[in-house]
């Protein structure tokens, strides 16, 4: 774990890591739209339990979890105090790495609370 | 000051006027309603708890004198209140309340009562499990402590099913079937409104809504069966009715009129309404419908028949009254 986290430190976090928590958000709302047409129209109704839809959303949530640890490790370069914005190459990866991490947190909850209605309704109406 | 005062009185008076026992999602007489009922109070009490706390804040915020606060300890704020707390009390709110959206379950055995909605008035079809269809129009009644299926379309715009004391409104849409399953709690005498805009007289669609208890009901949807008592073909009015044409559009049932473009008449006298709920049902007022349905729902299909006397025009709701 320890090895793997000195990894993600050493990765650089750009402006194609920041968008991945709202793109997987997207998709996964876009998953559960999907999901809830293809279910209803095959089976007719609303799976008890549905299954597909929980890996999905978990598959969903871990890729956004990667997401923060990589961005939380690189926001946590060492330096000087804040405020960062400075147009320095630190500052700007400082930046990049705090947004991801703040964008994958609101991503985690927005993908949470798209999730919950499909697992707690459960009408094909 | 004074001005003041006044005004705020008359603002609430202004509130005053939506309390009312028969058409109020507050007043509920259904269990839907009832469960939006509490859903309102929670959420009611829960944004006026929040937003006084964040009123309170912003003073103390605003108050504070420059550099009362570590950096450190305002950005552990921003954490907490800004984003750890509304998640917790979002994800709390939607968790609470999902569960009251679940559709209520209903079995093959439910009545299932057809409504659809036309320019400016309800087409309302009893289904029950065994036995034809029974036909009426603009009042719906439903048995206390039984599971209802409404089965809601439209036959030309877009319209809205709301009895604001039984459940949530549902949108009645050309071309498709929506279902309402609801289940009346208390007995009474209620009333439902298109809630959607479809016309000139959309605020004049209204109907009357019974809960009876079960047996109550069960007698009276017997009694709907079969043709129409009181239409007995030899009285005035049942021969201007048939003279001037009505059974192009309505429907008696055991005589010559079988129209289904407009409201079914076989029980007209049984309504206590007239026009949809909108005017009492008086002779004179049937009679005044009659001759200019225009004065009181603009935009209404039914031509006016002005060439009528008042003698004729009474004569004609005092048939159509009778019509039990």
């Amino acid at each position: 774990m320890r090895g793997w986290l000195k990894r993600a430190h050493g990765l650089r976090v750009t402006l194609w890591t920041l968008i991945v928590p709202p793109s997987v958000w997207a998709v996964h709302f876009l998953f559960s739209y999907l999901w809830a047409a293809v279910s209803c129209a095959k089976i007719g109704r609303w799976a008890r339990f549905p299954t597909v839809f929980a890996i999905g959303t978990v598959i969903a949530l871990v890729v956004i979890l990667l997401a923060g640890l990589i961005a939380w490790q690189q926001s946590r370069t060492p330096g000087d105090p804040p405020p960062h914005n400075e147009g320095t190459d630190i500052d700007r990866l400082r930046f990049l790495a705090f947004s991801t991490l703040l964008l994958s947190g609101l991503s985690f909850v927005a993908v949470l609370f798209t999730a919950l209605p499909v697992l707690m309704l459960g009408d094909c109406r | 000051m004074r001005g003041e005062k006044f005004i705020a009185i008359m603002g609430l008076c202004w509130l005053l006027a939506g309390c009312n026992r028969h058409q109020s999602t507050l007043a509920p007489f259904g269990a839907d309603a009832e469960a939006i009922r509490h859903l309102f109070i929670v959420m009611l009490v829960g944004a006026v708890g929040i937003a006084g706390f964040v009123a309170w804040l912003m003073r103390r915020a605003v108050r504070a004198p420059v550099g009362e606060m570590t950096h450190r300890k305002g950005m552990r704020l921003v954490l907490w209140l800004g984003g750890i707390v509304p998640t917790v009390v979002l994800l709390g709110l939607l968790a609470y309340s999902l569960p009251y959206m679940r559709p209520r379950p209903v079995a093959p055995a439910d009545l299932r009562i057809a409504v659809d909605g036309e320019q400016f008035w309800w087409r309302v079809a009893y289904r029950a499990a065994d036995g034809a269809p029974v036909l009426s129009a603009n009042e719906i009644r439903i048995p206390v402590g039984r599971t209802v299926a409404f089965r809601l379309t439209a036959g030309d715009v877009v319209h809205s099913f709301w009895i604001p004391g039984l459940a949530g409104k549902m949108d009645m849409i050309p071309g498709r079937t929506n279902t309402l399953v609801v289940r009346a709690d208390r007995s009474g005498r209620y009333r439902g409104q298109c809630a959607e805009f479809c016309g000139l007289s959309h605020a004049l669609m209204a109907l009357d809504v019974v809960a009876m208890e079960p047996a109550a009901f069960d007698a009276w949807l017997e009694g709907q069966r079969g043709p129409a008592r009181g239409a007995v073909a030899d009285v005035a009015g049942a021969r201007l009715f048939a003279a001037q044409g009505c059974g192009g559009c309505h429907a008696v049932r055991g005589t010559a009129a079988a129209s289904r473009i407009g409201p079914d008449l076989s029980r007209f006298g049984q309504r206590a309404t007239l026009a949809a709920g909108i005017l009492p049902m008086t002779t004179a007022n049937v009679a005044g419908f009659i001759r200019h349905p225009q004065a009181t729902k603009p935009g209404v299909r039914m031509p006016a028949f002005p060439q009528l006397s008042d003698a004729e025009a009474m004569a004609i709701a005092r048939y159509l009254e009778g019509l039990k």
